[in-house]
């Protein structure tokens, strides 16, 4: 024992300075090695990201625990999707309902004559020299043109002839829904434009009745008829909607 | 002196370059710096005592590291690797903790 203590103190001492340092640089060179890999394991450890050192057990156990919450997460996701589609259903569905509503709202606007309209159609000019076209006359003009399937009406410009429209004789002319109107009558009328047009030439038709008066009928087809006037509002005092 | 200047030199290494640990020395190396640990202690201990050799101190340093990861690895082989490297740890720490009452009782007289 005596020996290797002198072989290897650590502490240098200055007579023999070359067998001192053959044992001091191992020592350092293994605590060096020491060093570098407390440093290494200190590191790996600080930048584990948490599982690299669980046991096999653990990790099996996690994955179960992980699988079971992507089942859950899975049959949540489909039970979302078919909500999803249930609203998608039934929002289409009352997006439907309220196009036809709408399309049916036109119609209906159109046939009481709330909106002005434009079409095909004919314009019908009466010319009334002896004063005798009145008002049963131009019933009767409004009824052929209803038969030939006019749609919306108007005379003069200036009255929507709708369901409720009635025609009075007075003095100088008529009067349309209680509005003057004057000869030469005009009266504008959309639909089938050749089948409007045949309707006022057929004997015992339109052109016939104003004859009767000593009047002229001139007709026009036009691919675009204007009908601007609107009908007077009617609230109904008594009807109501039965549904 | 130089001993201490190895052991700083190689930490500052160690934290300097960062090398990444191999995958496969990766269970092995906690386990072999505990074992290099206990070695280191034990010629700490030699040293105050007088009795220490440099040739038993590299023997008993490379033996130790090698051996407690041989026994990691058969643990592994076996697939009892935790528990062994658990027992590993407990026994090295049991001598670090013995070398260091020593080293203590040289130092403090207590």
């Amino acid at each position: 024992m005596p020996e290797t203590h002198d072989d290897g103190p650590i502490l240098p001492a200055p007579g023999s300075r070359a067998r001192v340092s053959r044992a001091q640089v191992v020592v350092a060179l293994l605590l060096a090695v020491l060093g570098f890999a407390t440093a290494l394991q200190l590191r790996s450890n600080s930048v584990d990201d948490g599982y690299a050192g669980t046991r096999r057990g653990d990790l099996v156990q996690l994955l179960d625990s992980l699988d079971t919450a992507n089942q859950r997460a899975q049959s949540q996701i489909l039970e979302l999707e078919a909500t999803r589609r249930e609203l998608l259903d039934s929002s289409t569905q009352t997006q439907t309902a309220l196009e036809e509503a709408r399309l049916e709202a036109d119609t209906l606007a159109i046939l009481s004559g709330a909106v002005g309209a434009t079409g095909p159609g004919v314009r019908i000019v009466v010319e009334d020299p002896t004063g005798q076209v009145g008002a049963s006359v131009m019933l009767n003009v409004i009824e052929e043109l209803r038969d030939a399937g006019a749609e919306a009406m108007e005379i003069n410009d200036q009255v929507r002839v709708v369901a409720q429209t009635f025609f009075a004789d007075d003095g100088e002319g008529m009067t349309v829904d209680g509005i003057q109107a004057s000869p030469p009558y005009v009266i504008d009328a959309i639909g089938d434009a050749s089948t409007l047009a045949v309707a006022t030439s057929f004997p015992g038709g339109l052109e016939d009745i104003v004859a009767t008066v000593d009047g002229t009928v001139e007709v026009q087809v036009l691919d675009e008829v204007e009908v601007t006037a609107l009908s007077v509002s009617r609230e109904p005092d008594y009807a109501r909607p039965a549904d | 002196m130089i001993a201490a200047a190895g052991l700083v030199a190689g930490l500052l290494l160690g934290l300097v370059f960062q090398p990444t640990v191999p995958v496969a020395l990766q269970p092995y190396l906690p386990i072999a710096v505990v074992a290099a640990l206990d070695a280191t202690f034990g010629a700490l201990r030699a040293y105050l005592d007088g009795i220490f050799d440099d040739k038993v101190f590299v023997i008993s340093f490379v033996s130790n590291v090698v051996i407690a990861a041989l026994i990691v690895y058969l643990g592994d082989q076996l697939g009892v690797g935790n528990q062994l490297s658990t027992g590993v740890v407990v026994v090295l720490g049991i001598r670090i903790f013995s070398n260091v009452a020593a080293i203590r009782r040289h130092l403090l007289h207590a």
